[in-house]
């Protein structure tokens, strides 16, 4: 059958989560766009749901030393350390032209005690164009001997409960694969108050130069991303979206076609966050975006969001 | 003519010549018009090969360009097998494509006088020097190398090096060509026979702290061309990371990372916070193989 004889109804993209309005389900992932300066050149940011900013702590986080990462067989191992020059220099510095490009921007926010996670929280009340919080769990908490708030439902509630305490923005809880029952940490943040869940962070790897004998990364473990984690990925969307169908998830990790985000709908998610793949290809968001709307097209979908109830289970 | 100022470039390249140079070293030149225009000294580029097995770019200095009028322009890379990247790349033969992304990076700053200019150069590290030293002969100012490797076999492009210079001093570890030693042995000495004003050095850490140590009680201005894995190579994940000095009026602890991509890889040698860069090498780079 001939394609062109056939009228083509242009898709519908825009989704709604948690009473924000988004163009378009594809967002870009903390830590992988920067504060979206670096993109100017390649990519047309207002065709962008949204930006997930890079993480933003109270004050200035150094980050580690290098050997900052290393390539895995379709992955990558970053310990970056959350490097960020503070809340307050980004809503200086960063925030008012990213604003301008006419993106939507969901300000990730990291924390090693749960006062400075509601700190960053309100140096962001009101802020304009910033239209959701995402809350990085994934740190160590130092008041509870270093273990991760993401780890532990306690310590997840006790966040969120902060964070929504302050905040003028609907809250985004991020989890980690790198637990025992992610639906239980997923309840934690929900009973706190969380509009919505990010589905999920890195999981934690490590490589090691055996021509060297030494760790491939300056602290020997890091966050693993790319397309070697997406079945981790969707399995996790897909056990949180059943257990709690009414929460709006952002789902990520390595996401690189058009038929990776459908895949992540499909799992439950209700938008999608790119990461690594916007680091070896510039316009990589740009390219998704057109191969998922070629998608739906081919499909015959009229709404994106008609692909979360369309999984065969049966 | 250089068009330094346009943004980098992105898209298909297709492999014009591969060639093995001596023992440890490959040469891959690519057709980029794009790349080539806008190329100058000390700037990198990203290569991905159409092997989709490896995931990140990797970084490589650009060795020189060719901008002969009538002909599709040139980029030529040389490097080291290092891990799985270098290793595919090793593999590329004539027409093979490629993806590249360039030229990135803050150049070498070139001087406003005619100037006599040292080139230090250690191993692989001369790979940006020639096309440096092309651009400084270019603008009237006199270069002369200083040369240094392990072994004579790990001198790169030691004749080329001889056809632009005024003098090329030859170091290596093991004596088998020039004097046995260090660059270091013989800057000052060069320095001062050369009359020179500046100094540009690209190789291994220690030789750069060496030489920036040099410089600095010649009360010279040195610039180094750094290394480091990347990831993406356009400022945006973080992975590169430099230490140098910032004005405690900006930061109370007097220092920072750099990203070695935007705001290098070209650096002040007087910049570079040496305390704070490893004593050791690092290990072999996996997510970035030579910039």
């Amino acid at each position: 059958m001939s394609r062109e004889l056939v009228p083509q109804i242009e898709p519908r993209l825009e989704v709604d989560l948690a009473g924000v309005a988004f163009r378009n389900p594809l967002l870009t992932a903390s830590g992988c766009f920067h504060y979206g300066k670096e993109f100017e050149p390649y990519v047309d940011l207002g065709r962008l749901g949204g930006v997930i900013v890079k993480s933003l702590s109270v004050r200035k986080w150094p980050g580690h030393p290098p050997p900052r990462g290393a390539e895995t067989p379709s992955g990558m191992l970053n310990a970056i350390g959350l490097q960020n020059p503070g809340v307050a220099a980004f809503c200086d510095r960063e925030l008012p032209w990213l604003v301008e490009r006419g993106v939507p921007v969901i300000a990730s926010i990291v924390g090693t005690s749960v006062e400075e996670f509601v700190r960053v929280a309100d140096r962001l009340r009101g802020a304009p164009g910033v239209v959701a919080l995402e809350v990085n769990i994934s740190c160590p908490n130092l008041e509870d001997k270093s273990r991760m708030f993401s780890a532990d439902a306690d310590a997840t509630g006790a966040v969120v409960r902060g964070v929504r305490r302050v905040s003028t923005q609907p809250v985004f809880t991020k989890l980690s694969p790198d637990v025992t029952d992610i639906v239980e940490i997923a309840h934690a943040a929900v009973r706190a108050g969380t509009h919505g869940l990010s589905v999920m962070n890195t999981t934690l790897g490590m490589a090691i130069d055996t021509e060297a004998f030494r760790p491939k990364l300056s602290t020997f473990t890091g966050g693993l991303s790319g397309p070697a984690v997406k079945p981790i990925a969707i399995r996790c969307v897909y056990q949180v979206s059943r257990a709690f169908p009414d929460v709006p998830i952002i789902g990520q990790g390595g996401i690189n076609s058009g038929e990776d985000v459908a895949e992540f709908l499909l799992a439950g998610a209700w938008a999608v966050a790119v990461g690594t793949s916007n680091f070896v290809e510039p316009t990589a968001t740009v390219r998704i975006l057109d191969e998922f709307r070629e998608y739906l097209l081919r499909h015959r979908i009229r709404d994106a969001s008609q692909l979360r109830r369309m999984l065969k289970e049966g | 003519m250089t068009d330094s100022k346009a943004p980098a470039w992105s898209g298909p390249a297709e492999v014009f010549a591969y060639k093995r140079l001596s023992e440890p070293y490959h040469s891959l030149t690519i057709v980029s018009p794009e790349v080539c225009r806008r190329a100058a000294p000390g700037q990198f580029v990203a290569l991905r090969s159409n092997d989709r097995s490896l995931l990140l770019r990797r970084p490589f200095s650009i060795h020189r360009v060719d901008r002969r009028p009538g002909w599709a322009g040139t980029v030529e890379i040389v490097f080291d097998v290092r891990g799985l990247g270098t290793d595919l790349l090793a593999k590329s033969r004539q027409h093979d494509a490629l993806d590249i992304l360039g030229p990135l990076g803050r150049p070498f700053r070139m001087p406003r006088e005619p100037t006599n200019c040292v080139l230090v150069g250690g191993g692989i590290g001369t790979a940006p020097l020639l096309f440096l030293a092309e651009e400084l002969r270019g603008h009237g100012h006199r270069v002369d190398f200083i040369l240094g490797a392990r072994t004579s076999e790990h001198l790169l492009r030691l004749i080329e090096a001889k056809r632009v210079a005024l003098t090329v001093t030859v170091t290596t570890d093991d004596g088998s060509s020039g004097q046995r030693g260090l660059v270091t042995d013989v800057l000052g000495d060069t320095v001062r026979a050369t009359n020179a004003r500046v100094v540009y050095a690209c190789g291994p850490v220690p030789m750069l702290r060496a030489v920036a140590n040099v410089c600095a009680e010649l009360r010279l201005p040195c610039q180094v061309a750094w290394e480091e894995v990347m990831a993406c190579g356009f400022g945006a994940c973080l992975v590169c990371a430099v230490p140098v000095r910032v004005d405690r009026e900006d930061d109370e602890e007097g220092w920072a990372w750099a990203r070695c991509c935007t705001e290098g890889p070209v650096f002040s040698a007087s910049r570079i916070h040496w305390d704070r860069v490893e004593p050791v090498p690092s290990t072999e780079p996996a997510a970035g193989d030579s910039a």
